[in-house]
């Protein structure tokens, strides 16, 4: 069968503006990642397109773009999950700035998970042979959070993020979360001190964007709100 | 532009993660990588990783040394193996203490699971005994890598590392034996940097990429061994590369022999359970090259199924393991089926076939991750190499599962430790601007290049043959041909020329650059397999079908030359307790 694609094209260096550029790929069927289209349309017909790929299966988080309007990993998503009666839109996450076609600038990406302290702070020393006893109950409790692949698309599928660009996100509060919810951790308040602020915890208004933008199916909201409720309870 | 770090680590997966973590805070460390850090190829490892902590029943480090060196068909060097697997239960202990989240016990301790090829003696007191499967491997769901990679990655930024992410080194700097630094672009502008630095870490992974059907990313291109051996240093036991036996058919996306420590079972065509009939002990947690030699056997054989793209497959079947235990256990993996096959492995079978996986050979280190210069084993100053990329060796022509990840905490910490000693004395070496020049010169070829070859066509024509005629099964004809194939891909490299003329983000331009390192990584691999007139773990020759002691208990050590063959030396394996026997499961 055949495929057609809208793909938002930018090149700095020759473009003034973002727009969109047609496509048509033969021959695929519906079993292909929506990430086979592209690398077909990049190395037979045009090879000046560019996105980000490296495992396309879903794992390391490199290519997650706005396909027909929603945040999604192109490696993870199949043409048989798309209607391909009409053409399908590709455009780079929103809200970051593009550096070229459908890669965006991650820096403020990162800037804002950094902001949150994403390591296991713990002052008491450790057993001296052997690990932290954790009871399998409340490691599971992390899994879900631990499962982030740092891919953007909740975070710029934000409509807070949209109309405040300091907004922390989800995807750094989710990780505030692995690590405040984590009995191993002995900066929990700290953490809490940096989400409870105007640019934090508070800016999110439950709308559930990000959920349906994470590709790991994390419940995003759920851990943002058991959040609120540990950071509202804690103030005397 | 030139940059001075004391230290210089490219690759930001496990290896130089770990790697990064521990070089003392007094000086300056830049980690380099293609990709950021923590989309780095470690993060898609499920399984586990393994150590003797003996939660779950009695282990001993010893258990665990004596499989590896079995595993490894004898080629691995006992001394190496032996500090690996002493380390390893310190090196798990550590990643727990740094926040590694892992699935647990009923007393809280870490939980481990049975994995291929890890073993105890039924009598604790005769390593000769039957061997039975053991617990060893440590997980997290089967997100091991992936937590692990985080964890490490989170630990190097409390650890204030510099990031120099979509970074893509395409030049080391050696003169006189000695290391300068490294070249790298900024992919976002193609600008070339010059890192100097008193000690170089290699870390960048392996080279799965070079077959068809892979379990690797598309960034396992091989270009930490490829640009050790066009400086002219040698590249270790290539020829042996892992096929893993369960990759989701047509695609090679990994189903982890966790599904089998599980109580998975691989099926042919009408239902049986084959690997009784090939390992009638250990069965379906056979070490992964027999187990895939068992499967190309059964589909040549007329036992396998017949896929719509004209590969044969045999099933996978964790259906009778229950929902429960697969959604809690297993998630990931059986969601792969579902996602990319449309099949449910609750309700019916997974199809898979084997998939190239990983390579045991690589940059020649030894235990200190000090890269060699040559068989005698002379070192490169201020050079060091880790993880997948490198060869200590510990893996020897096939690794066990879990294996890897071990490896990269034990072997990227005691680089960076050895790397924290070097510096207590050592120099910047002088470099210049002009020592971009090569990396210039490559690049502007290629951009300035009219000659109409593909990098796709050369790529695919490189990946389908290698698997062909260089994968399970090899034989002295098929890799004849393949040195004939490769020498003219070769030729035709050279007339490749890309459509984006660009500098931001041109990653037609790395497509080009990362070719040149596969065909490098190939043809050590092909020579190799080549000369070595045996099958012994994971290479096989038809025509040598037989393990020879006598002849081949050394590791091969290849040389780039300038003609199209490479001069092969060899260097004997350090076997210190366990004499050769033969390997049964
Ligand atoms: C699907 C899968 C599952 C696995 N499961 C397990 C398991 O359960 N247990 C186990 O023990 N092992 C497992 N393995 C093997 C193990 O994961 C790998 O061998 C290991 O993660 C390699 O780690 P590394 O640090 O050496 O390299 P990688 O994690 O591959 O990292 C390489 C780094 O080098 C960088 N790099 C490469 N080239 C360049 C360049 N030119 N310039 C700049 N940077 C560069 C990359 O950006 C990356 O950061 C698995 C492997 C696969 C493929
Ligand atoms: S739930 Fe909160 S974080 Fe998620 S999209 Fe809505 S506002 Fe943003
Ligand atoms: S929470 Fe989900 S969508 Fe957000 S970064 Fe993590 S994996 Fe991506
Ligand atoms: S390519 Fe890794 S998540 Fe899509």
């Amino acid at each position: 069968m055949d495929v057609q694609l809208k793909i938002l094209r930018y090149n700095p260096e020759k473009d003034t503006e973002p727009y969109f550029q047609d496509f048509t790929v033969r021959g695929v069927s519906d079993d292909w990642r929506l990430l086979d289209v592209l690398q077909e349309i990049k190395w037979k017909m045009d090879g000046t397109l560019t996105y980000r790929f490296s495992c396309a299966h879903g794992i390391c988080g490199s290519d997650g773009m706005k396909i027909n309007g929603r945040n999604r990993l192109a490696c993870s998503l199949l043409l048989k999950d798309l209607n391909t009666n009409k053409p399908i839109t590709v455009e780079p996450l929103p809200s970051l700035p593009i550096i070229k076609d459908l890669v965006v600038d991650m820096s403020s990406f990162y800037d804002k998970y950094e902001v949150v302290k994403p390591y296991l702070i713990n002052n008491t020393p450790p057993p001296p042979n052997g690990e932290r006893l954790q009871s399998n109950e409340d490691a599971e409790k992390l899994f879900e959070s631990a499962k982030c692949i740092l891919c953007a698309c909740c975070t710029t599928s934000c409509p807070s993020t949209w109309t405040n660009e300091n907004y922390l996100g989800p995807a750094a509060m989710l990780k505030a979360y692995r690590f405040i919810y984590d009995t191993r951790d002995e900066a929990g308040n700290e953490r809490m001190d940096i989400l409870d602020t105007p640019d934090g915890i508070w800016r999110c208004h439950t709308i559930f964007n990000c959920i349906e933008a994470c590709p790991k199916e994390i419940n995003i909201t759920w851990h943002l709100s058991q959040l609120k409720k540990k950071i509202s309870s804690r103030e005397i | 532009m030139i940059k001075t770090f004391d230290v210089v680590i490219v690759g930001a997966g496990g290896a130089g993660l770990r790697a990064a973590v521990e070089i003392p805070k007094e000086y300056s460390c830049a980690v380099i990588s293609k990709v950021y850090p923590p989309r780095s190829h470690t993060g898609t490892a499920q399984g586990g990783v393994c150590a003797a902590l003996g939660n779950m029943e009695d282990d001993s480090w010893e258990n665990h040394a004596f499989d590896t060196v079995k595993g490894s068909d004898y080629l691995g060097d006992q001394d190496s193996i032996e500090v690996m697997c002493r380390d390893a239960i310190r090196a798990i202990i550590e990643l727990e203490h740094m926040g590694m989240p892992f699935s647990r016990n009923e007393k809280g301790q870490i939980a481990q699971r049975k994995f291929g090829g890890h073993t105890k003696p039924a009598d604790p007191n005769d390593p000769y005994s039957n061997r039975l499967p053991v617990m060893r491997s440590c997980y997290s769901a089967d997100r091991t890598g992936h937590v692990m990679l985080h964890t490490l990655f989170e630990n190097s930024i409390k650890n204030q590392v510099t990031f120099f992410s979509e970074y893509f080194a395409t030049d080391l700097l050696i003169e006189n034996g000695v290391c300068k630094g490294v070249v790298a672009m900024d992919i976002a502008t193609s600008e070339l940097t010059v890192f100097q630095a008193k000690s170089v870490l290699f870390a960048t992974g392996g080279n799965g990429r070079i077959f068809r059907i892979t379990s690797n990313a598309h960034v396992g291109t091989g270009d930490g061994m490829a640009l050790v051996y066009r400086a002219g240093l040698p590249l270790e036991d290539m020829e042996f590369y892992q096929f893993h036996p369960t990759g989701l058919w047509k695609l090679g996306i990994l189903v982890s022999e966790a599904a089998r420590g599980e109580g998975g079972i691989l099926k042919n065509s009408s239902g049986e359970r084959f690997m009784e009939r090939y390992a009638p002990t250990v069965k379906d947690l056979a070490p992964r090259d027999m187990v895939s030699r068992a499967i190309i056997t059964e589909i040549r054989e007329g036992r396998g199924i017949r896929g719509s793209d004209g590969t044969d497959y045999v099933y996978l079947d964790v259906s009778h393991l229950g929902k429960e235990l697969i959604d809690e256990k297993l998630p990931e993996i059986t969601g792969f089926a579902r996602t990319y096959l449309g099949v449910e492995p609750t309700k019916e079978p997974i199809p898979i076939q084997p998939t190239a996986h990983y390579a045991m050979g690589g940059i020649p280190t030894n235990a200190d991750c000090e890269v060699l210069m040559n068989e005698m084993g002379e070192t490169v100053k201020g050079l060091y190499a880790a993880g997948e990329c490198a060869c200590v060796s510990v893996h020897g022509a096939n690794r066990l599962g879990t294996n890897s990840l071990l490896d990269l905490v034990v072997f990227g910490r005691r680089g960076g430790k050895a790397i924290a000693e070097f510096l207590k004395h050592a120099d910047f070496q002088p470099v210049d601007e002009s020592a971009a020049d090569n990396s210039r010169r490559i690049i502007d070829a290629v951009m300035n290049s009219t000659g109409g070859e593909k990098i796709a066509a050369l790529r695919t024509e490189l990946q389908n043959s290698m698997m062909e005629l260089c994968g399970v099964f090899r034989n002295e004809e098929g890799l004849k041909k393949m040195i004939e194939i490769l020498g003219g891909l070769r030729e035709r490299s050279r007339s490749v020329s890309i459509q984006d003329k660009g500098k931001v983000f041109n990653t037609e331009l790395l497509g080009a650059l990362e070719l040149q390192n596969m065909l490098d990584n190939a043809e050590a691999t092909v020579f190799g397999a080549y000369a070595r007139n045996e099958s012994r773990g994971a290479h096989t020759r038809e025509d040598h079908p037989k393990r020879d002691d006598v002849n081949w208990m050394k590791h091969t050590f290849a040389f780039r030359k300038n003609s199209s063959y490479p001069e092969l030396k060899y260097k004997p394996v350090v076997v210190t307790r366990y004499q050769p026997m033969e390997r049964k499961y």
